[in-house]
């Protein structure tokens, strides 16, 4: 074992080097939104860290990520002091980038280490003679090589990685049977960015059931007079705790409902200018074929039909023409009654860890496909956790792959430059060629992985990108309808995600 | 994993590093007047489209060849000649005459690259994958390590896709010259070798080792028989591809003689600029272009290139084998680049490529060289602004290396190939058992140098008296570890008494 977790630190080490390299493209708003971070930590005192309105783009992660950023600003100021000045608006010098693609680098360690945890308990069915058939091995590779985590971090610039590194080690230490420190790792996690409680219901069922009710009965059912006081006592506490020390300096000073209007920004529309390829990108589009339809068949009557349009730069509220308008509190219901099989299967029929991994993967899909504008990049949320089910069984890879493909293919358009479309194009074809063949080498025995369906519907992802990023741009349609490569990706890649939504769903209620 | 995929994802690697590299600076940006490299390529396209043959190699009004006149055989003018019609497509400025000089922008910088990039694609690579899948007697692993070894190697991505030069044409040709040699398709070889050298002349550097193997092999199948109606067939291919290389050129002698005026500039010296060359490090200690004439040193730099490959070369006719014929090219190579006249740096890569291709049978001593041979480049890259892509770039290589190769445990003097040498040494020498451990130290002494010398070149400023100290202490370093591979490899092919075919197993 020793030998392959050596290989797998070799295997960071040219991950770490690609993302220095790609330092050198140009850099997205996050990477304003971030330095802006850095000032307001460093200048401002903690009470205006929630008021600060300089910059647009203001502070909305809880505030442990704040606390990060102030810890960074430290050393933030030996690379160059003007990027802390907060007058300094969209601020980019060489050290600036420089410093910041470094500060992604240096928190992805924790990603690494919460990698090689998890590649611990991985099981495979028969150990490999190869080193690169080694299920380990080919679970290390797809996390640490993740495209979507690669573009989204050193391309585009965030911290997924740190983060991510969080939530994969508190799956560890559950597998673990360390359950405290998973409840811990994941309550800080939950402060750090709150998107995560997407998943919570997850960890509080399972933390309730298989770990305060220590006992089974012989059936597997439930021993109510198992129930031990003390240890969700302990729970309750950690979780408390960590809100104290995160939000406690802020319920002080009176700024909670400030704090929760930054975390929680309801005006934003259902969906980003970019439709997220979920449940509600196909209900738009539905929408609209429904409206041009009745348009033209004289169903409906133009005048009532509003302008604004869903596509349009602004994320503004806005109504659908044909099918009812959806508010805030629908997608929660509908969040809601999609997550219940999965939790309910987690209560019934417990199997132990890895059917709390089913069960955070189903929260963190059902999720992406009924929330309230949700953004592409949270379907790493399911990819990433998959993973690790996708080396163990010939279903769950099958499932993995499709996800994968349609959830990568999805983030295409976050890089449109002529210079990023190569680069993501070698990294996308990089990533589904090792994953396909690693896959299908570890399942040998098992038959194809994909039936041929399934495989048509990923081929013609091909097309369909030659199409909107070489054909259509050279059409006169461009400036006409310039979303309608945005509109094909989005609906194409929901049909896909929720496809592999679904059978996912039926594969775990049925086992 | 099969062969095909593992294959791909190499290549994907390879392709991936690449357009990482040509993010970064290009020689000469945003300088004023002359640029650099990258001007220069841009400024041939804008000849070759605008102005007839005739003018191409002549100074006249609209052809100004002080300002970077051609100087590579036709094959790069018709080169760029073909990607100045896709540049008219894209956008006329590019390439107007007179009114495109200097032109910089961020579009035509992606134009440019991505030649490099279709360049490669076509050529270089194709020949590198095949040559490692058909590798004799080594196994899937060994021959994909070998291919993301070559693929990853810094010095001709570096040269290629951040200085901006179109090597891996030559090189590609050269290597599949190689590769035709080595399935006994001669005539298909000296084809792809002429291509090369019609493409950069400084391919000539390798043409005596192909000369050499090809006349020895006509020489074993009898000077009587076959093996002159082989070697008729061979001049003949040379000469026609030559004449067809050269066709517009060919109707008067006075263009035939320009162009070679503006190959060879013999009037220039000895050298230019820091070089890790003989001559370069000898003038630090004698100033030799004042110590001599311009024919003496001439004179003298054609004895010494001839004397340092003589022996290889005379070896390999008597006794042509494939192996022989490829270390030959090295030693060829290195001794032209050590001793021969106005010698750039960017030659190194001449030697480099050959030395890849033996990665398989010495990783220790070929990524070593590899490692000096990009180390060598190190102040052209400082002064194009490629720090960081060369630190990243040779870490990676290093890494990729050592992992696959397992360079540190293979040291014996059998990995080294010197098992014969050795045991000649050890009849004079008896205490000569410590090889292993002296050639893993001086390779970690000479690692340990060259990191040094690389952060005190990117970070210090030279005191005010000795400018140039960090270019020439690096180029006298690799200079010094020129001279020692220059034994090592002449060593291999003067002891080594195997042919081809009795090579072991290598696994």
């Amino acid at each position: 074992i020793r030998s392959e977790i050596g290989f797998q630190r070799k295997l960071w080490n040219p991950c770490g080097i690609q993302s220095l390299k790609k330092k050198k493209n140009s850099h997205s708003t996050d990477f304003e939104v971030h330095r802006n971070w850095l000032a307001i930590t460093h200048n401002l005192p903690v009470s205006q860290w929630y008021y600060e309105a300089t910059s647009e783009w203001t502070l909305d992660y809880p505030p442990f990520f704040a606390w990060l950023e102030y810890a960074l600003s430290h050393v933030a100021k030996y690379f160059d002091q003007e990027m802390l000045v907060i007058q300094n608006l969209n601020y980019s010098s060489q050290a600036t980038v420089f410093f910041q693609r470094l500060s992604v680098i240096f928190t992805d360690i924790l990603f690494v280490y919460a990698a090689h945890e998890c590649c611990k308990y991985v099981n495979g069915k028969r150990p490999g003679k190869e080193l690169l058939e080694k299920p380990m091995f080919v679970l290390a590779v797809l996390l640490l090589w993740n495209f979507g985590l690669l573009i989204v971090d050193h391309i585009h610039f965030q911290y997924n990685g740190f983060l991510f590194g969080l939530m994969l080690l508190s799956v560890a230490r559950l597998f673990q049977k360390r359950h405290l420190e998973g409840a811990l790792l994941f309550a800080v996690l939950l402060h750090f960015k709150h998107i995560y409680i997407y998943v919570a219901p997850a960890y509080c069922v399972y933390l309730l059931r298989s770990y305060c009710f220590t006992a089974n009965r012989a059936d597997g059912s439930l021993k109510w007079s198992s129930f031990s006081f003390l240890r969700i006592t302990l729970l309750g506490l950690i979780v408390c705790l960590v809100s104290a020390l995160s939000l406690g300096p802020f319920a002080v000073l009176g700024q909670l409902p400030q704090v929760i209007s930054r975390l929680f920004p309801f005006k934003r529309g259902l969906c980003h200018a970019y439709w997220a390829p979920n449940f509600w990108a196909l209900y738009n589009a539905v929408d609209k074929t429904l409206a041009v339809v009745g348009i033209k068949y004289k169903f409906l009557d133009p005048e009532k039909i509003s302008k604004a349009s869903m596509t349009g730069g602004l994320v503004q509220e806005f109504q659908h023409t044909v099918l009812p308008s959806v508010t805030p509190l629908a997608t929660l219901i509908c969040t809601f009654i999609s997550i219940l099989p999965s939790v309910f299967c987690l209560w019934f029929k417990p199997q132990g860890p890895r059917g709390f991994l089913q069960c955070l993967i189903l929260c963190a899909l059902s999720s992406f496909m009924f929330g309230w504008h949700v953004h592409e990049k949270a379907i790493l949320l399911a990819i990433l956790p998959l993973s690790l089910l996708a080396v163990e069984s010939p279903k769950r890879a099958g499932i993995y792959l499709i996800l994968t493909t349609t959830g990568h293919f999805s983030l295409f358009p976050l890089l449109f430059t002529p210079p990023e479309i190569t680069t993501k194009i070698l990294l996308m074809l990089l990533f589904t060629v090792y994953s396909f063949s690693s896959l299908r080498a570890l399942f040998r025995r098992e038959g194809p992985l994909l039936n041929w369906l399934e495989t048509i519907y990923l081929i013609a992802l091909v097309p369909l990108e030659i199409f909107c990023e070489i054909v259509f741009p050279l059409t006169p349609w461009n400036l006409k309808f310039p979303f309608i490569p945005l509109l094909l990706t989005s609906v194409y890649c929901a049909l896909g995600i929720t496809y592999a939504w679904l059978k996912l769903y039926v594969s775990v209620l049925t086992e | 994993m099969e062969k095909w995929s593992l294959m791909t994802i190499t290549v994907l690697l390879g392709l991936i590093v690449r357009w990482t590299v040509s993010f970064g600076s290009y020689s000469g940006a945003g300088k004023p007047p002359m640029y650099g490299d990258y001007e220069a390529q841009r400024h041939w396209q804008e000849v070759t489209y605008n102005l007839p043959i005739k003018q191409w190699y002549f100074n006249t009004s609209d052809n100004n060849l002080q300002y970077w006149g051609l100087d590579y055989p036709p094959l790069t003018a018709y080169h760029s000649l073909l990607c100045a019609y896709v540049a008219k497509l894209i956008n006329p400025d590019w390439i107007a005459l007179h009114t495109s000089r200097g032109y910089e922008s961020q579009p035509h910088k992606l134009f440019m690259r991505a030649t490099v990039l279709i360049a490669d694609l076509l050529v270089y690579i194709p020949a590198v994958i095949l040559y490692c899948c058909y590798l004799k007697e080594t196994s899937t692993k060994k021959k994909i390590a070998s291919a993301l070894c070559i693929l990853l190697y810094p010095g001709l991505i570096l040269i290629d896709y951040g200085h901006f030069q179109y090597n891996s044409v030559s090189l590609g040709f050269a290597l599949w010259g190689v590769l035709f040699l080595s399935y006994n398709w001669d005539l298909l070889g000296s084809l792809a070798f002429c291509l090369a050298i019609n493409y950069k002349h400084m391919e000539l550097y390798h043409s005596l080792p192909f000369f050499c193997y090809l006349l020895g092999k006509c020489c074993q199948k009898g000077l009587t028989g076959k093996g002159l109606v082989l070697l008729i067939k061979i001049a003949f291919t040379v000469v026609a591809s030559f004449a067809i290389c050269w066709l517009p050129f060919c109707t008067e002698v006075e263009q035939i003689l320009q162009v070679f005026r503006r190959l060879f500039p013999i009037d220039r010296g000895l050298f230019e600029d820091k070089v890790a060359n003989i001559w370069c490090s000898l003038s630090v200690l004698i100033k030799i272009k004042n110590v001599m004439s311009p024919q003496t040193q001439l004179k003298l730099s054609f004895a010494f290139t001839f004397l340092t490959l003589l022996p290889a070369c005379i070896k390999l006719t008597l006794q042509p084998s494939l192996r022989r014929f490829k270390f030959a090219l090295v030693s060829c190579a290195l001794s032209f680049f050590l001793f021969s006249f106005q010698v750039h740096e960017k030659s190194i890569l001449l030697v480099s490529i050959p030395v890849c291709l033996m990665i398989n049978e010495i990783p220790l001593m070929c990524t070593w060289f590899l490692l000096v041979s990009t180390f060598s480049l190190l102040p052209l890259l400082l002064k194009d602004g490629l720090l960081l892509a060369y630190v990243v770039t040779t870490l990676a290589f290093l890494t990729v290396c050592a992992t696959f190769f397992s360079i540190f445990e293979k040291t014996s003097e059998e990995d080294l190939q010197l098992k014969s040498l050795s045991l000649s040494i050890r009849a004079y020498i008896p205490s000569f058992k410590a090889f292993p451990k002296i050639i893993k130290s001086l390779f970690i002494v000479s690692l340990t140098l060259m990191g040094i010398l690389t952060s005190m070149s990117a970070t210090l400023t030279p005191p005010q008296k000795l400018p140039d100290l960090f270019p020439v202490s690096v180029s006298v370093v690799s200079c010094v570890h020129f001279l020692f591979f220059l034994m090592y490899f002449n060593a291999i092919v003067l002891w080594d008494s195997r042919n081809g075919r009795n090579q072991k197993k290598i696994n």
